[in-house]
C-alpha cells in the first residue's frame, strides 16, 4: 500500500518518536488519576515515607470505609445526585422546547428569536447583577438557584437545533398528510428520532451539574444542602477535615490525611470516568456539528 | 459573470409580508406555546441581570432598590481607573490570556497533527480516549490535584529530589503561578480541544496526498502543504474565539489557587470584582468593574472578528 518514499529512514524515525511521545502523553495524562487511587489505597505511614510510586503498598479499604461513615461525606454525595437528576431534566427538557420552534423554518420570528439569544453568549450582566437577580427571586439558599440560572446553554441548544433542521422534511410532510398536527409529529416523529441527542445533551449537561462548584459556594450558606464539590474544595485544596474524618489517628491508626484526600477525589471522579467511554462517539460528533456548523 | 446572466424577477409566494402577519403567526402558535417558557428563562436570567448593570452607574442600596439608588454617573469607573491595582490585575490577566493563546492554543493542533500520524487505528483511538479524560474532571479535583501534588513534600518534588534538585513550594512563588496555570489547562484541555482538528482533517480530500506524493513531497512536505492548509479556516476562527475569550480567564481555577503569597501575579479582575462584591459588598463598585472587563472582552472580540474576515473571509457575524 505504501510507496517506497514515505518508508525512509527519516520517516521511520519520525514514527517511532510520535509513538513514543504519544506513550508520553498518555502516561501523563493517566498517571496522576492512578497515583491519587493507589495513594488512597495505601498504607498511610507507606505514603508519607514516599514509598508509593507504581503499586499500592498494603493495600487496603479502610480509608473508604472511613469516609462512607463520614454523614458530611455522604450527605453531600446524596446533594449531588439530587440536584444532577433535577437540574439535568430542566435542562434537557428547556433546551429541547427552545431548538425545537428554532429548527422549524415556519416558525414566524425565528431570526428575531436566535438574534435575542445568541447575543446572551456575548455580553452579560456580569457577576453582582445576576446575584442580585437569584437574590431578589428568594433563591438564595435554595436548590432552585443552582438549577434554573444557566437551564440553558445556547451552545447545547444550537447543537440540539442543527440535528432537528438534519430531520428530513418528507417524514413530517407524510405526517401532516395522515392528519397529524405539531404536538402529533412533535411526539411521534421528533423525539423517537432525537433519543442519542437527549442522551448526549442530557450527559453533557449532568457532568457540567456533577463538577459544578461556583453557584453552591455563592448561593448556599446552609451546610446540609452543600454538593460534593464544596466539600472536596474544603477538605482537598484548603486541607480541612470535617468533624469525623478528623479523628484519624483512632481506630484507622495507618490512615492519614493524604489517603482521605485522594479517596474523596476518587469518590467524586468515579460516575464519570465510567460514564464518559460510553458518550464519547456522541460527543465527538456533537463538538463538530456545534463548532463547524454553528 | 453576473451581468450576463438574465434574471426574470418572480413574485415568490414564500417571501413573508413586511411587518407583522397575523396569518403567520396563528400558524405559529403551538410553537409559541413551546417556546413561551425558554423565551421566560432568557428575559429572567440573561436580560435583566444586564439591565442590572445600571448599578454601576448608582449608588445602589439594598432598600431603593435598582430604579430607587441615586445616580452616580461614572463616578466608580473613574474610583475603578485611578486605582494603582487596577494596572495590576489588568496586567494579570491580559497576561494569562496571551500566554493562553501563545501556549495553548497550538497544543491541540499539534497533537491533531500527530495523531493523525499514527499508522495503528487502534492504538490512535486510545490515544484520543485517554487524552479526552481530564476534559471530564471538576476545576476542584483538578485545583486539588495540583495543590497536593505542587506541595513542598508533594508528588512532583518527590520526583524532582529524585534528579537532585530541592523542594520548590510552586504555589507560594508568584513567579510560578502563571505556568501552573497554562500547564495544568494544556493538560486538561489538550484532548478535548483536538477533536475539532482531527474532524477538519478529516475532510480533507485523499487526492490531494496522492498528488503531493507523485509530486514526490516527504511527510514533513504533505504536511505543510496539504494538512495545514486544509485545517487552516478551523485554525482561524478557533483563534477567533480564543482572541475573543483573552479576559474570561478561569475564575474559578484562579480562586482556588489563589493564596496570600502568589497574589501578585494570581488576582485577575474577576476574583476581584468576586471580593469588591461578594465579600465586601461593593455591589455598584464591583459591577462597576465587571462591566469594564465585559467592555474590554467585546473590544477583543470584535477586533478578532474584523481581522479573522479581512484575512480568511470566515467571521462570526
Amino acid at each position: 500500500m505504501r510507496s517506497v518514499k514515505t518508508d525512509d529512514a527519516g520517516s521511520k524515525l519520525f514514527d517511532l518518536a510520535n509513538i513514543a511521545l504519544m506513550l508520553a502523553l498518555v502516561f501523563v495524562t493517566f498517571y496522576p488519576i492512578y497515583y491519587i487511587f493507589i495513594v488512597s489505597v495505601s498504607d498511610g505511614n507507606a505514603v508519607m515515607r514516599g514509598e508509593v510510586a507504581f503499586w499500592p503498598i498494603k493495600m487496603n479499604w479502610s480509608t473508604y470505609s472511613l469516609l462512607f461513615e463520614d454523614p458530611s461525606i455522604l450527605r453531600s454525595y446524596a446533594n449531588t445526585i439530587v440536584y444532577t437528576v433535577v437540574g439535568t431534566t430542566i435542562n434537557v427538557v428547556c433546551t429541547a422546547m427552545c431548538a425545537y420552534p428554532l429548527s422549524k423554518p415556519h416558525f414566524y420570528g425565528r431570526g428575531f428569536f436566535t438574534l435575542l439569544i445568541v447575543i446572551t453568549m456575548f455580553f452579560s450582566g456580569g457577576l453582582i447583577p445576576s446575584y442580585l437577580l437569584v437574590q431578589k427571586l428568594g433563591l438564595l439558599n435554595t436548590m432552585w438557584a443552582l438549577v434554573l440560572p444557566g437551564a440553558i446553554s445556547v451552545w447545547n441548544m444550537i447543537i440540539m437545533r442543527t440535528f432537528f433542521q438534519g430531520i428530513p422534511n418528507e417524514l413530517y410532510e407524510s405526517a401532516e398528510m395522515d392528519g397529524a398536527n405539531e404536538l402529533v409529529s412533535l411526539i411521534r416523529i421528533t423525539l423517537p428520532l432525537s433519543k442519542a441527542i437527549m442522551a448526549t445533551m442530557g450527559l453533557f449537561y449532568a457532568v457540567g451539574h456533577w463538577n459544578s462548584f461556583f453557584g453552591a459556594m455563592i448561593y448556599l450558606d446552609d451546610k446540609d444542602k452543600f454538593p460534593l464539590q464544596i466539600i472536596l474544595r474544603n477538605m482537598v485544596v484548603l486541607g480541612e477535615m470535617s468533624g469525623q474524618t478528623q479523628e484519624i489517628g483512632g481506630i484507622y491508626s495507618a490512615v492519614t490525611a493524604t489517603n482521605i484526600k485522594y479517596a474523596v477525589i476518587i469518590v467524586a471522579v468515579v460516575p464519570i470516568l465510567l460514564v464518559y467511554p460510553f458518550i464519547q462517539k456522541y460527543f465527538v460528533k456533537g463538538v463538530m456539528i456545534g463548532s463547524l456548523k454553528g | 459573470m453576473k451581468e450576463t446572466i438574465i434574471v426574470r424577477r418572480v413574485p415568490d409566494r414564500r417571501q413573508p409580508a413586511k411587518g407583522i402577519s397575523w396569518t403567520l403567526m396563528k400558524k405559529s402558535k403551538y410553537y409559541y406555546l413551546m417556546f413561551a417558557i425558554p423565551l421566560l428563562y432568557f428575559l429572567t436570567f440573561d436580560y435583566i441581570p444586564m439591565f442590572g448593570i445600571l448599578i454601576a452607574f448608582k449608588d445602589y442600596s439594598v432598600f431603593d432598590g435598582i430604579l430607587g439608588s441615586e445616580w452616580v454617573g461614572l463616578a466608580y469607573f473613574q474610583e475603578f481607573l485611578s486605582d494603582p491595582y487596577f494596572y495590576k490585575i489588568l496586567r494579570n490577566t491580559l497576561l494569562i490570556g496571551l500566554y493562553q493563546i501563545a501556549f495553548a492554543f497550538p497544543a491541540p493542533i499539534v497533537l491533531a497533527l500527530l495523531l493523525n500520524e499514527l499508522r495503528y487505528e487502534k492504538f490512535k483511538r486510545f490515544v484520543q480516549t485517554v487524552s479526552y479524560m481530564p476534559h471530564f474532571l471538576s476545576t476542584v479535583v483538578v485545583c486539588g490535584i495540583l495543590v497536593n501534588f505542587l506541595s513542598y513534600d508533594g508528588l512532583v518534588n518527590q520526583a524532582l529530589g529524585f534528579f537532585g534538585i530541592e523542594n520548590i513550594h510552586f504555589l507560594m512563588i508568584p513567579e510560578w503561578f502563571r505556568t501552573i496555570y497554562i500547564g495544568s489547562g494544556i493538560w486538561q484541555g489538550i484532548g478535548w480541544g483536538s477533536i475539532i482538528y482531527l474532524a477538519a482533517l478529516t475532510a480533507i480530500d485523499p487526492q490531494l496526498y496522492d498528488a503531493a506524493k507523485i509530486d514526490g513531497a516527504n511527510r514533513w512536505k504533505q504536511m505543510r502543504h496539504v494538512t495545514l492548509p486544509g485545517i487552516a479556516p478551523t485554525i482561524v476562527i478557533m483563534l477567533l474565539f480564543s482572541i475573543g475569550a483573552i479576559m474570561s480567564v478561569s475564575f474559578e481555577k484562579v480562586l482556588l489557587l489563589q493564596n496570600g503569597a502568589n497574589f501578585d501575579t494570581s488576582d485577575i479582575i474577576s476574583t476581584y470584582v468576586y471580593r469588591r462584591g461578594l465579600v465586601s459588598t461593593d455591589f455598584s463598585y464591583a459591577t462597576a468593574v465587571g462591566l469594564f472587563n465585559s467592555v474590554v472582552a467585546l473590544f477583543f472580540l470584535t477586533i478578532g472578528n474584523y481581522i479573522s474576515r479581512k484575512v480568511s473571509e470566515t467571521s462570526l457575524w
